[in-house]
């Protein structure tokens, strides 16, 4: 039966992320954009009340950790599911629309849990599960283009006992990690091999071998650090590649990008969030200036606010359903890289847009730094970018749409 | 609960039916009638006002104690995009339907203002005017459902928005009667939509004026000692010339000293035929096989028992917001139709040595246009399911609105601008879409789903 409200089940989790986000998230916000790279210290305090929580099983889930396979549940799934994928965007609504910057330097939820969740082995989820992840992708001369990177895994076999990987190379705006635990680095096995001998590699974050070499200062999402890293002859236990080790030409590159498509709607539910407390705040503003919004009236029966206003949350409506759509599809097994993408370009595009025309609509109010509508705008242009940006995502949805190849389709 | 069963009588079609049609192969089945002996029909392409001519006589058979009402099927728990089986069966028949019949006849119906008469009569017997009317009132479903309705429409308009804004138009009338009409006015009239010759009807709202507001109308109705008189006229009513039976909105004026009440909008059920009624063509850019024209009241005399339901002002919003997600779904129709037209035309089209699709430029707005048009899709399912669970839809209508109204109306550009100069001319149907689409975020009422 088709239904496309926020399921009941999920009501109270949602509920207690929306409390976190009001308590922790807002009022910590204006002072973690102005102290950039200072470690805010209330998340500790947090991550207690986050961890008490996954104990009682209501956020379970509210981080990126949640998505992709239900580790343990094997039984035969008959009908419709609404499950962790979901679980896990509702979370992120809600915290985003607290604090981005705040969510994104969350002990213990960064994106590389759900690349660890996505092709880990049962001995490796001991190992590395409910930690602290951060990913590394991204180098100075391999963005979008991440079948370019350079970093390089060699293996060394020299002590039987102890075969352990050498990587080297530099990464770069790898979000989280500094505070992060373990670093997921994508590396190659063999640079000559192309795409499928590209590999991730889990790295401890107090290795020897990753050295930080700075701290990105940023537009938005200044509560999140961004770090650059040299890995300098950094060895790690072979134990830690993620997925089979074989170059397997067919399928190797594809195995790591699916982890996007469970994180990209995630991405996605964050642009959501901060759209939705823009529109929120824009609206509380609107009304004391007297701005009646009237969802019966044509568009132009009304003031141009209220049009304007009534536009921007179709777009968020479309934006928000879209990954709605995408997580359902990863809850019910259905290969959704289609909507994934399609979710993550409608979001990271519309909430862009809806923070800036917010930031216009309120003035000088909405521009100066009593408001947070100015944080959140500058907060959301990430979300076009990180994760694939807007861009890739027509590329990826263009592809699917005409059978092209990325060599027909460049 | 109505005392006696339509069903009884036999008449019901409908979506048991058409169950049963679309697994003996319904498309096989019309698809064996020639297509060349279509007979056009419709307002006559001559701009004179005419009078109205009366249709056949509506005289209650059956007496109900009192109206038939939606059972509302309540909120569901789970989030899914899974249509049920019957919802599924009757989208991909009505679809079939729509790509074999409707769209090889769209161009010469757009050309002729008319819908051939022959392509109404298939779309009756699929049942489309029973969909929204219960079984107990001799309809085709347990329980209305407005995304059925949604997915039909949308299924139809894939073939083409003005033949199916055709098909539709009596469907409107007969689920407004089903939802609002009083036990009086559905045992007059709905015996006729659910019988084997189904009348052309229309739900009339829309005034030629700028800046139309559905809730101010200039249309009037003011209260006599015997009924109402209607003065005023209205715009692209779908079938004007054929209808038989109207559904009307107006202003209605009470002069009543002792139920006192202020003006409000609200809907009239009006036969054609009487005095004080013309009708004259009024074709437009678009949805031109609808036959639109225009109905001018003066002084038009109206029993009391013409005041559809209640007269209340929620009767009318509801009708708006039903209506809306109507146009909504045949937006959504349409820019399918447009997007499954581009996509294998800048794939062969080539151009400085290569396919068009090739180029980001083009590939782009052919991934947005797919992403723009899920939007509207999820967008429009969800103020729909919201009115089959009885919570409050009106801002989810005004959402899904906007988006089809706007976002639609893009993607009937982007159709005609990938395919260039050649979009431009009848050769493709992407120009008769684009007309079309511009009818998302004009009309009001004409469906109600």
């Amino acid at each position: 039966m088709i239904n496309l409200e926020t399921p009941r089940k999920f009501e109270f989790l949602v509920g207690q992320a929306h409390q976190v986000a009001t308590e922790i998230f807002r009022s910590n916000s204006r002072k973690c954009d102005s102290d950039e790279h200072s470690y805010p210290k209330e998340l500790d305090m947090l991550a207690a009340v986050i961890d008490g929580m996954n104990e009682g099983g209501a956020l379970s889930g509210a981080g990126a950790g949640g998505v992709g396979e239900d580790s343990g549940s094997k039984k035969a799934r008959v009908g419709n599911r609404n499950g962790s994928n979901m679980a896990s965007l509702l979370g992120l609504i809600e915290l985003s629309w607290g604090d981005v910057g705040l969510l994104l330097t969350m002990p213990r939820q960064g994106l590389g849990q759900a690349a660890i969740a996505a092709v880990a082995n049962e001995e490796q989820l001991g190992r590395f599960g409910g930690k602290w992840a951060a990913m590394a992708i991204t180098e100075p001369e391999a963005g979008s283009d991440s079948a370019a990177i350079r970093t390089t895994a060699a293996l060394d076999e020299s002590d039987p006992a102890h075969p352990e990987y050498v990587l080297n190379g530099e990464k770069i705006f790898v979000t989280a990690g500094d505070r992060a635990e373990l670093i997921v680095v994508w590396a190659t096995l063999d640079r000559q091999q192309g795409r499928a001998a590209i590999k991730s590699f889990v790295v401890e974050r107090d290795n020897p071998g990753l050295i930080l070499e700075r701290l990105e200062h940023k537009l938005g999402i200044r509560a999140s650090d961004t770090a650059d890293f040299r890995l300098e002859n950094c060895r790690i236990p072979k134990e830690n590649l993620l997925g089979s080790p074989e170059i397997e030409p067919k399928r190797g590159f594809a195995g790591v990008m699916q982890t996007f498509d469970n994180t990209r709607p995630l991405v996605a539910g964050m642009a959501i969030g901060v759209a939705r407390a823009c529109l929120e705040r824009t609206r509380e503003l609107l009304t004391e200036a007297g701005v009646e919004i009237d969802y019966d009236l044509p568009p132009h029966a009304q003031v141009a606010a209220a049009s304007e206003f009534i536009a921007m949350e179709s777009d968020w409506e479309a934006s928000r359903l879209l990954t709605m759509q995408a997580a359902w599809m990863a809850d019910n097994k259905k290969p959704n890289s289609l909507q994934a993408s399609m979710a993550k370009a409608k979001a990271g595009r519309t909430a862009t847009d809806i923070a800036l025309r917010c930031v216009a609509l309120c003035g000088s109010i909405g521009y100066g730094e009593g408001e947070l509508l100015e944080k959140w705008a500058r907060d959301v242009k990430i979300l076009d970018l990180f994760e694939g940006t807007q861009q890739i995502q027509l590329l990826i949805v263009a592809r699917q749409l005409l059978g092209k190849t990325s060599a027909e389709l460049k | 609960m109505a005392e006696q069963n339509f069903t009884e009588r036999g008449m019901a079609v409908g979506l048991r039916a058409l169950n049963r049609l679309a697994s003996n192969g319904l498309i096989d089945r019309f698809g064996l009638r020639d297509p060349a002996q279509r007979v056009l029909h419709g307002a006559s392409k001559a701009t004179v006002r005419t009078a109205t001519r009366a249709g056949r006589t509506f005289a209650a058979t059956q007496k109900l104690s009192k109206p038939a009402r939606q059972p509302r099927a309540g909120r569901s728990n789970l989030f899914d995009l899974t249509p049920d089986e019957e919802q599924q069966l009757l989208r991909e028949s009505v679809r079939d339907f729509a790509l074999a019949k409707l769209r090889p006849a769209a161009q010469a119906a757009d050309e002729a203002c008319a819908t051939p008469d022959e392509l109404l009569g298939q779309a009756n017997e699929l049942g489309l005017t029973m969909v929204g009317v219960l079984e107990e009132l001799g309809g085709a479903v347990a329980e209305r459902s407005a995304v059925t309705t949604v997915l039909m429409a949308e299924a139809l308009a894939q073939g083409d928005m003005g033949i199916a804004l055709a098909c539709l138009a009596p469907a409107a009338v007969s689920t407004a009667l089903s939802l609002w009409g009083d036990a009086d006015q559905q045992a007059t009239y709905l015996p006729e939509f659910v019988g084997d010759n189904v009348p052309a009807a229309a739900l009339v709202i829309v005034e030629p004026r700028p800046l139309f507001n559905p809730f101010e109308l200039q249309t009037k109705a003011r209260r006599t000692g015997d009924g109402f008189v209607l003065d005023g006229v209205k715009s692209l009513v779908p079938r004007a010339g054929d209808a038989e039976l109207f559904i009307v909105a107006a202003e209605l004026i009470d002069n009543d000293p002792a139920h006192p009440a202020p003006s409000r909008p609200a809907l009239f059920i009006v036969e054609p035929g009487g005095t004080g009624l013309a009708v004259e063509p009024e074709p437009a850019m678009g949805i031109r096989a609808a036959a639109t024209g225009r109905l001018v009241f003066e002084g038009t005399k109206l029993p009391s028992t013409a005041l559809l339901g209640d007269g209340s002002r929620e009767t009318i919003a509801e009708c708006v917001q039903l209506g809306r997600l109507g146009w909504c779904a045949l937006a959504i129709g349409t820019g399918q139709a447009v997007l499954d037209y581009v996509i294998p035309y800048v794939n062969e089209r080539k151009a400085f040595g290569e396919a068009i699709s090739s180029r980001q430029a083009v590939a782009f707005t052919v991934a947005n246009i797919a992403i723009e048009l899920d939007g509207m899709r999820l967008a429009t399912y969800r103020a729909a399911s919201r009115v089959d669970q009885g919570a409050p839809f009106a801002r989810e209508v005004s959402l899904a609105r906007r988006l089809c109204s706007e976002r639609g109306m893009a993607i009937g550009s982007d159709g005609v601008q990938l395919l260039g100069g050649h979009g431009y001319t009848k050769e493709h149907p992407v120009e008769r879409w684009y007309r079309d689409l511009r009818a998302a975020g004009v009309m009001e009422g004409a469906l109600v789903v």
